[in-house]
């Protein structure tokens, strides 16, 4: 198996809505919106679109959005279960029924009112409509263990104690994100950059997390548009081959709370779509000119720095610490701000700048890109793209 | 285990979901055991619990009841958001028992400043209400404590 994946299908369009904290009006209108925007981006008729995948947690049913853009013959629909570590399953579903034959343009879409409606950072106690997920959260939320953040948090202190990694090491994460954000006018927190010592006054979440190492949470829309290589040539954009695209899931394996592991530290599921993605591309880490790794929480960015092969265990902190994250750096990451910094979409907007950075118009746009690596929500099952130039 | 009556009334905790495959651990703590799923086919012991042996794929299983006393293997200290049922800050571990096994407990008799990794622990099986009896984690050096 090398590479039947790669290079058969590309993103010919992007689009997004505004970020905010309210957006002021329903889920499926941003949905509709940011279709029709990525659509107009590629200069296709939403009258082809033949095929839709989305992920878990978005509540836009796919024919509701079909009917909005106008559509006529859907042939092909997914949906990826696991939430943002499916961010970048869709693109791949696109492109294996672009490859396969079986649909011409798919359209993949997050669409959310996050903020406004649900805020995930408040947590969960009652009323989990999976009864899977619901028995697998009891042996936690009686505690208290209830928030994304504070899963998060039982790996970090293991992470930290193991690799003698320390609090600012996440917080240089934060900062180079917003640093990024900061030059971008799309950003939430454009023109508000961030210190070290704003990360470390930053109130405690659940420790060891501060409120600066948990993204923000976010309404907004954005959709890519995929189609067969070959015809994205013809298109308005520039097209965005993609190289790899991968699922993981690993070895007991729990949403957000794999502590049973012989190493939780590691994320497994990680490297296993790394493996894949550079295997698909044929590349190397060393062949990533920059890279969207999903910041949800920024310990996570430390363990899938690891995890995709860009250092070795246990020593991303000081990979940051030398500054190779930043612009300049060997792997300049997250650059429209991350969700720490743009917004929270839940790795939809990473896979957009990902596109961007390949196109050449992103607003920190990374000199001579060819490859860049696009990762999603980790902790969970997770998935990642590697995207490219013609 | 004696079965220890929670202190404090507030509201009550968020309630576990329990399903066949996990019945038996909630009605062990109300029973004041702590009880672990061990495998009939080739003995070992899994948590959480599950109907099939990842191990040999047998079905068929019965349980130990540990002895309550592990180590730190990890945790937090919740601070926000602050919920009715609970006192901040909150700290909750992930502790390995003496039995090989990891399982999430709260921690108790213990300054938050004062956790790490690697301290000696010992359950305390605690009632919380009726319906919710909970596995409560405090350090076996601590004598006192809240």
């Amino acid at each position: 198996m090398t590479g039947s994946i790669s290079g058969k299908a590309a993103i010919a369009g992007i689009g997004a809505t505004e970020f905010s904290k309210e957006s002021g009006r329903s889920e499926m209108c941003l949905a509709a919106e940011c279709v029709l925007a990525a659509l107009e981006d590629a200069g296709i008729d939403p009258a082809e679109v033949d095929g839709i995948a989305t992920y878990t947690m978005d509540n836009n049913a796919e024919i509701e959005v079909f009917r909005n853009i106008g559509g006529k013959e859907l042939k092909f629909f997914s949906r990826t279960h696991y939430g943002g570590g499916a961010a970048c399953a869709p693109v791949m579903h696109a492109a294996m029924a672009v490859s396969a034959g079986v649909a011409n343009v798919v359209i993949c879409y997050r669409a959310m009112n996050e903020r406004s409606a649900y805020r995930f950072g408040r947590g969960v106690q009652k009323g989990i409509p999976d009864m899977t997920a619901a028995v697998s959260l009891s042996w936690y939320i009686p505690y208290g263990l209830v928030t994304p953040a504070s899963w998060a948090a039982m790996t970090a202190t293991r992470y930290m104690a193991e690799y003698g990694a320390v609090s600012e090491d996440f917080g240089r994460v934060s900062v180079a994100a917003r640093k990024f954000a900061s030059t971008n006018p799309n950003a939430w927190f454009y023109e508000k950059p961030i210190t070290l010592e704003d990360h470390q006054n930053s109130r405690l979440i659940v420790e060891p997390l501060h409120l600066l190492d948990c993204c923000m949470e976010s309404d907004g829309a954005v959709a890519v548009v995929v189609t067969e290589a070959e015809r994205a040539r013809d298109l308005k954009q520039k097209p965005v081959v993609i190289r790899g695209a991968a699922q993981g899931s690993c070895d007991d394996q729990q949403m957000m709370t794999s502590f049973y592991r012989e190493n939780i530290a590691w994320l497994s599921e990680a490297a296993l779509v790394g493996n894949q993605l550079y295997e698909q591309a044929g590349i190397t880490p060393d062949d990533i000119n920059t890279a969207i790794i999903y910041d949800h929480f920024t310990p996570y960015v430390l363990q899938q720095l690891e995890a995709y092969g860009f250092c070795k265990e246990g020593e991303a902190k000081d990979f940051i610490k030398d500054g190779h994250i930043e612009m300049g750096g060997s792997l300049p990451i997250n650059t429209h701000g991350g969700q720490l910094g743009e917004a929270y979409i839940h790795g939809m907007n990473g896979i957009a700048e990902g596109a961007r950075q390949v196109r050449g118009t992103s607003a920190n746009q990374v000199e001579h890109v060819e490859h860049v690596l696009v990762t999603a929500g980790t902790g969970v099952p997770t998935s990642g793209l590697i995207l490219g130039t013609l | 285990m004696n079965v220890i009556q929670a202190k404090e009334k507030r509201p009550p905790r968020p309630r576990p979901i329990i399903n066949d495959d996990t019945d038996f651990f909630w009605n062990g703590l109300k029973a004041g055991k702590l009880l672990i799923q061990k495998c009939t086919g080739c003995q070992v012991l899994r948590h959480p619990s599950s109907p099939m042996c990842p191990e040999c794929h047998s079905l068929d299983w019965g349980t130990i009841e540990a002895t309550g006393k592990g180590v730190i293997y990890s945790f937090v200290i919740m601070h926000h958001p602050e919920l009715p049922p609970f006192d901040y800050p909150n700290p909750i571990g992930l502790i390995e028992l003496e039995e090989g096994v990891r399982i999430v407990g709260g921690l108790t008799g213990i300054k938050p400043e004062e956790i790490k990794i690697g301290i000696p622990v010992q359950a305390e099986i605690t009632k919380f209400d009726d319906d919710l009896t909970l596995a409560m984690f405090r350090p076996v050096s601590n004598k006192g404590g809240n």
